[in-house]
């Protein structure tokens, strides 16, 4: 085997000492390596020097907690390669976004649909309005158009259902809409304030998870490491985003089977974390609190306690009402066998994040990869089994509780320790040149991907991103196959997927 | 039943009774209040720090239509520069963004702008199209928040509706998308007319970190007249709530 094994997370390497193999073995190593259920694909792209394409893969293997890391140099003018998508479903995003921006075929792939009509495509005369969905030629079924405008206040993307009746024969999402050109601009910016900022909108239900993965990604470039209450506030910010999600989501989900009560008490509740953030940081997102190299916000014994009582009087009211809702027969029939998917779906789908552990398939980096302070908690993730709404509701009432217990322990850490040691951020770090950094975290919906690479110069010259959605879109279009289409938003609310994380 | 009674008992009275006096966090960034004893060489120093341009490298104001509430330029210059929680940040005149420095005392809608048809139509019911057009999902989040338990803008007629057609205006967020761009412009025409346009939060409002990215089009933000801008990174829920009210003359 070729590759170069990194065991950090997060870390860097220098671009030389990263196998650059040919094609074929490439191939082939590639194929037998994601053929073990250990290794999945963290990100595959290509990085473009001037003359010179070379594509990188990053393949995480949870049994040695590493990331291999190898790549093949094609001549500049390939037109096309052999797709490992036919022997591996999981390369199927990636290998359709090398299509669609450099325009390369990849023989034997099952389908090389357009993933955001990117603004630096390949081919600039297609256009997102001019695509043509996938269709039955039949009289017997119909087509349902969603979006990209919906009904309430969300982002925006396009559902194409074909439907046999009340029921869903296929469903293809189309998105693209949100796209803003994100990952060139870390390269344009080469400001470490510019690029925080700029990660913290990358999907901004997700702040302080993309801020984290980018605030690591430059201190592994940087040869940073953190003082240890740094990390310990920064897994405690990112549990913390976790649980207000987990608790809005449960409030979306009883909305969608008519559940008032459950509805409007979450809201409430979430509203409470989030508030408890903006007394952290003055923002109820997070923005503003992860930063390289330092926080501008280091934790008080004060704020300690505060955020101690408010999550005390948060999990005895959530027990409240999930032991109603999870007990409640009407809600429990509406939640399972619905929306129903298989460990191999999931594994073809490259699932992670919720979408993965609610199938028996355990995805999650803060245990196979700890980062920050989840080295030292012995973290275990909840596993569901049974796929369906129920499964994936039911394991955000888990993970509060896992997360709740991550908080608890890092806060009481905390307030034993001497908290004057904190450091502001640092915007003038040097990063190492011609180096490749990867740098990955659970956010709530999954795992996030950041990986970069600097010129000779040290400057950022490619960023890629890659949040979670862009796999389990995939699994919310195998999840309503054979549902009823009424079934939809109780699905697409289980997910919960990010738009803009996905079109960048 | 009793499992019913523990939550309505746990939930108790959740909305907020004043949503103009309403306290947040001390440490919330609203409006920023700047010394006007900055130096030249302090002006500079801040506007070559502030990530999204929005510090005049001459005159040292802070135009809050581009400020990511980032508090980097407080940092910098504690005692001269520092953001307050005042959340009643919204105006109906771009110009009106800009803080200067010395400028202290709250920020209000100019009324003289304000359509007659604008408050004699909607002052009592003002129903709402959200077009997300690269919104990063936190602006949109609070505006949804802006209806829940706690805010609940309802209590004025003010919500958010599906249809264009059900609408009396539109309430824009992100920088506009070239992807989103012709789909915002048919559900705009799609309103009925008389109609406003809002504008939320940073990217809206000046494109913020995006301008200037070839994914994104401002075309329509160049040419349509605008009723509101709410600034916020993203906006909160109250500056919204605050905002409309202002516009519709609620007192």
């Amino acid at each position: 085997m070729e590759y170069y094994e990194m065991v950090k997370n997060p870390d860097a390497v220098s671009l030389g000492n990263i196998p650059d193999t040919d094609y074929n073995t490439f191939y082939k190593q590639t194929v037998d390596l994601l053929k073990r259920k250990e290794n999945h694909c963290l990100n595959y792209f290509v990085s473009n020097s001037g003359n010179r394409l070379r594509f990188f893969i990053l393949i995480a293997n949870d049994d040695k907690h590493s990331v291999l890391i190898y790549s093949h140099s094609p001549e500049n003018d390939i037109k096309r390669l052999k797709s490992i998508s036919a022997e591996c479903y999981q390369m199927h995003i990636f290998e359709r976004e090398i299509h669609e921006d450099l325009g390369i075929e990849f023989t034997g792939h099952p389908w090389l649909k357009p993933v955001r009509y990117s603004s630096d495509r390949f081919d600039q005369s297609s256009k997102m309005s001019g695509y043509l969905f996938y269709s039955i030629d039949s009289e017997e079924v119909h087509e349902v158009g969603v979006g990209p405008i919906h009904a309430g206040v969300i982002e925006p993307g396009h559902f194409r259902f074909i439907c046999h009746g009340e029921n869903v024969l296929h469903l293809e999402i189309q998105l693209g809409y949100q796209h803003r050109g994100i990952g060139k601009l870390f390269a344009e910016k080469n400001n470490l304030l510019q690029q925080s900022v700029l990660s913290e909108t990358i999907a901004g239900d997700t702040s302080v998870g993309h801020a984290l993965a980018y605030s690591q990604l430059a201190e592994a470039f940087a040869e940073v490491n953190p003082v240890s209450n740094l990390k310990k506030e920064r897994a405690v910010a990112l549990e913390l985003e976790r649980i207000a999600v987990h608790i809005g989501d449960t409030a979306a989900l009883c909305a969608d089977v008519g559940y008032q009560i459950g509805q409007v008490a979450c809201e409430a509740l979430r509203t409470m974390v989030i508030n408890t953030t903006q007394d952290w940081c003055g923002n109820r997102f997070g923005k503003g609190l992860i930063r390289p190299g330092g926080t501008n916000f280091p934790l008080s014994k004060e704020m300690i306690e505060v955020i101690e009582k408010r999550l005390d009087e948060v999990n005895l009211r959530f027990h409240h009402v999930t032991d109603l809702v999870y007990n409640n027969s009407g809600i429990i029939s509406r939640f399972e066998n619905i929306g129903a998917l298989s460990l191999t779906q999931a594994l073809m789908s490259g699932a992670t994040g919720m979408a993965a552990r609610s199938t028996g398939l355990c995805r999650d980096i803060r245990w196979s990869h700890p980062f920050q302070s989840f080295g030292i908690l012995h973290y275990k993730p909840a596993i569901l089994d049974s796929g369906d709404v129920y499964a994936r509701g039911m394991i955000r009432k888990l993970e509060f509780e896992l997360s709740l217990a991550i908080i608890r322990k890092l806060l009481l850490d905390m307030a034993g320790s001497d908290l004057s040691t904190s450091v502001r951020p640092d915007y003038n770090m040097k990063l190492r040149p011609e180096t490749l950094g990867v740098s990955i975290v659970e956010g709530w919906r999954g795992e996030i991907c950041h990986s970069s690479i600097t010129g000779k110069d040290g400057k950022t010259a490619l960023y890629k991103i890659k949040d979670p959605s862009l796999h389990n879109w995939l699994m919310l279009a195998l999840a309503v196959r054979g549902q009823e289409i009424s079934d939809f938003p109780l699905c697409n609310k289980s997910f919960n997927l990010s738009y803009c994380g996905h079109d960048l | 039943m009793s499992g019913e009674y523990k939550v309505l008992k746990d939930h108790g009275k959740q909305f907020v009774p004043n949503l103009r006096t309403q306290p947040v966090s001390a440490i919330f960034r609203g409006r920023p209040v700047i010394s006007d004893s900055l130096t030249n060489n302090e002006i500079r120093q801040v506007s070559e720090l502030c990530p999204s341009g929005a510090i005049d490298s001459k005159t040292g104001s802070i135009d809050l239509g581009k400020c990511v509430f980032c508090n980097e330029c407080a940092l910098m210059l504690p005692g001269k520069i520092r953001f307050e929680n005042d959340y009643r940040i919204s105006v109906n005149r771009r110009e009106d963004l800009v803080i200067r420095p010395g400028q202290e005392g709250h920020v209000r809608l100019d009324e003289t702008l304000i359509r007659k048809d604008v408050r004699k139509l909607f002052r009592k019911a003002l129903k709402l199209r959200q077009v997300s057009a690269g919104g990063d999902n936190s602006c949109e989040m609070e505006l949804n928040a802006a209806g829940n338990v706690n805010f609940d803008m309802g209590r004025y007629g003010i919500e958010f509706v599906a249809s264009p057609r059900h609408a009396d205006g539109i309430v824009i967020t992100g920088p506009v998308t070239e992807n989103m761009a012709e789909a915002l412009d048919i559900c705009y025409k799609a309103v009925p007319s008389p109609k406003i346009i809002i504008l939320v939060g940073t990217d809206a409002i000046s494109g913020g970190l995006f301008t200037g990215s070839p994914a994104v089009n401002r075309w329509f933000i160049n040419n349509h007249d605008i009723d509101l801008y709410v600034p916020g990174n993203p906006a909160h829920p109250l500056t919204f709530i605050n905002g409309v009210m202002d516009l519709l003359g609620i007192k």
